[in-house]
């Protein structure tokens, strides 16, 4: 079984995070990259399914070099070899160019089973899996909460908001993980030791046969116009509870005409 | 004036109120098209969505578009964006809007805007980014403009359209067939307002201590006809299902009012509350920092407070 997981390097959400002013991109430099963490449970899902099924695990990642750290973290967790889609040209691509240089990625590297995060903590579209389902004519089996493989056919478990949906389907399929999915295991020092050694690919966007002109910000198809910090919200009311803080709570709603 | 396309949200046939936001937005913008996919359309639903100014209603209720995961939507979609050439497509922004917008996006090549908060003129959104921090301005460049709105984003208000009926079929691919729904499991926990779209949401966290004593909140909730939220420590510890976690890596709201109880305000929290409108937290530690955000807040025990609060509630009915 061929198993590609894709792991996207975010800026640390516990520091300030900002755009930059001039092209209106996310600054990579003003925070620390770390791993985006529903990443790991997408890595954490994919040793699991090598571990029942066999195969290989292959981490790919879409990013600037200094992404190479997240790479090592996806193999000292255990996965077996890397691709690094890594060009200047990428530069800037919003969700549509990004699927785009991924599937093209993804076919180069072939795969029975690919799985990522349903979401990074950057960006928060929540897009690139459903549209690498739709580029790579494959099915889609995002937001799932449990995966289960049996033989050429793949179950999951799909969050919904009234519960979940069980969903079926064959492979080669997409899949996407939400949190509750696993407990994504630490990278042990013999892991982090080994990672050292793992082969990583670097690809360009030659290499994948991407156009360049469909990726980058020249290749976007949606622009910030513009943006600014939000403004800070007024200070509010602090009150002791002084065996009144359930009643004067209510005659605050009261005020504000809730109740 | 343009043609804008609004994905309707339903349960069960009943329009969602996230749908009648959609509409009046649309409104504002050009003529609104309701778009109907899947069983359970009614008179009714058609006289909601004319209510609400549709102009027209598309009707695709074959019961397949529903049987499989978001590809028949987008396919569905796709075919009216060729034959209507619309100005712009909205969808509601849960998890499964912006899949189908996503899709959407790639088969029309089509630029797409997530989390909307806003749309103006030239159909540029209002997007709230880094967890409320940093506000953007953004707009489509190519193609037919897909925007994932964000419920609560916009009143209501009712406005008559036409509410022409057109029925619409759709001949889905193999493709589209590949992901079969094969069973609905409904976790649901009492008939409460849906999470994204509610006014007001009562979450608990940590502070709540247990699964058994989440009855608070809920018995709270239900005097207010608010929706219960969690935060990640709650439904980590198994206590609130993790459909009802509220954050980074839950849902997103912007209800008229969020009542914190338990919660200490982590930076992923906020980033799924920060929009509300008003915000009220309780809890026993006043260098809590949901406190910075709160417009009301109570320092105190919330199994003295929440109690005490809701039966406030309850004598001033
Ligand atoms: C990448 C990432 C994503 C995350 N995503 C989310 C997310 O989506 N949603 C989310 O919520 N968190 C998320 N988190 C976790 C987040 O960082 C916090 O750990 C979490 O929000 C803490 O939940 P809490 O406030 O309930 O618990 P705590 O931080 O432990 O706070 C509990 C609070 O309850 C108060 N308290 C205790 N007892 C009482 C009492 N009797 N009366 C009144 N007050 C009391 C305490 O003073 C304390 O302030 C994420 C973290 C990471 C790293």
């Amino acid at each position: 079984m061929n198993i590609v997981v894709c792991v996207k390097q975010v800026p640390d959400t516990a520091t300030e995070r900002k755009l930059r002013s001039d092209d209106k991109t996310l600054d990579r430099d003003a925070a620390d990259g770390v791993i985006n963490e529903l990443c790991e449970y997408a890595v954490e899902e994919a040793l699991r399914v090598k571990e029942a099924h066999g195969g290989e695990v292959t981490v790919l990642t879409m990013g600037p070099s200094k992404a190479t750290e997240t790479i090592r973290k996806a193999l000292a967790m255990g996965a077996d070899k890397a691709v690094h889609l890594v060009d200047d040209a990428l530069h800037g691509s919003d969700a549509l160019a990004t699927s785009y240089a991924m599937a093209q990625a993804l076919k180069k590297i072939g795969f029975d089973l690919v799985i990522l995060g349903s979401e990074s903590t950057d960006a928060r579209t929540g897009l690139l899996a459903a549209m690498l389902a739709e580029r790579l004519g494959a099915p889609q089996l995002t937001l799932a909460n449990k995966v289960e493989l049996s033989g050429q056919s793949i179950t999951i478990q799909r969050l919904t908001d009234y519960g979940y949906d069980k969903v079926e389907s064959t492979l080669p399929a997409v899949v996407s993980v939400v949190e509750k999915i696993n407990e994504p295991r630490y990278p042990s020092f013999k892991g982090i030791m080994a990672a050292k050694k793992k082969q990583v690919q670097t690809l360009g966007i030659a290499d994948a046969e991407i156009d360049a002109a469909q990726v980058g910000l020249a290749g976007a198809w949606s622009e910030v116009v513009d943006f600014a910090a939000a403004p800070p919200r007024a200070a509010g009311t602090i009150v002791k509870d002084e065996g009144d803080g359930g009643s004067r709570a209510a005659e605050y709603l009261a005020s504000k005409k809730f109740i | 004036m343009a043609e804008i396309l609004v994905l309707v949200e339903q349960v069960d046939g009943e329009v969602k109120k996230v749908t009648l936001e959609l509409l009046t937005l649309a409104r504002s913008l050009g003529s609104p098209s309701a778009v109907w996919a899947g069983p359970g359309y009614s008179a009714d639903a058609k006289a909601r969505l004319a209510e609400y100014g549709a102009d027209k209603v598309y009707v695709a209720d074959s019961a397949e578009i529903a049987d499989y995961v978001v590809a028949p939507k987008a396919e569905l979609l796709a075919q009216l964006v060729g034959s209507a050439a619309p100005g712009a497509v909205l969808v509601a922004a849960t998890a499964e809007g912006k899949e189908i917008a996503g899709r959407l996006a790639v088969k029309t090549g089509s630029g797409v805007i997530t989390d909307a908060v806003g749309l103006g003129e030239g159909f540029v959104a209002d997007q709230s980014i880094f967890g409320g921090g940093v506000n953007v301005h953004s707009r489509v460049t190519r193609g037919t403009p897909i925007v994932a709105v964000r419920p609560n984003s916009t009143a209501p208000v009712a406005t008559a359209g036409a509410g022409a009926e057109e029925q619409v079929t759709v001949a889905l691919s193999d493709s589209a067939r590949a992901a079969k729904i094969v069973e609905r499991v409904k976790q649901e926990k009492g008939a409460r307002p849906e999470l994204a779209e509610a006014a007001i949401v009562v979450s608990g966290g940590r502070g709540v201590g247990s699964a058994e004593n989440f009855a608070l909140i809920e018995k709270l909730a239900d005097t207010l006809g608010a929706a219960v939220g969690a935060s990640r420590a709650a439904t980590d510890a198994g206590w609130y299902p993790h459909q009802f976690q509220v954050g980074q890596t839950g849902k997103t709201v912007s209800p008229q009012l969020y009542i914190a109880a338990g919660i200490s305000g982590a930076i992923q929290h906020r980033a799924g509350m920060q929009t509300a409108k008003t915000i009220v937290a309780i809890n026993k530690d006043s260098e809590a920092p949901i406190f910075e955000l709160a417009d009301y807040g109570i320092v105190g025990d919330l199994f003295k407070v929440v109690p005490q609060l809701t039966e406030e509630i309850e004598k001033r009915k």
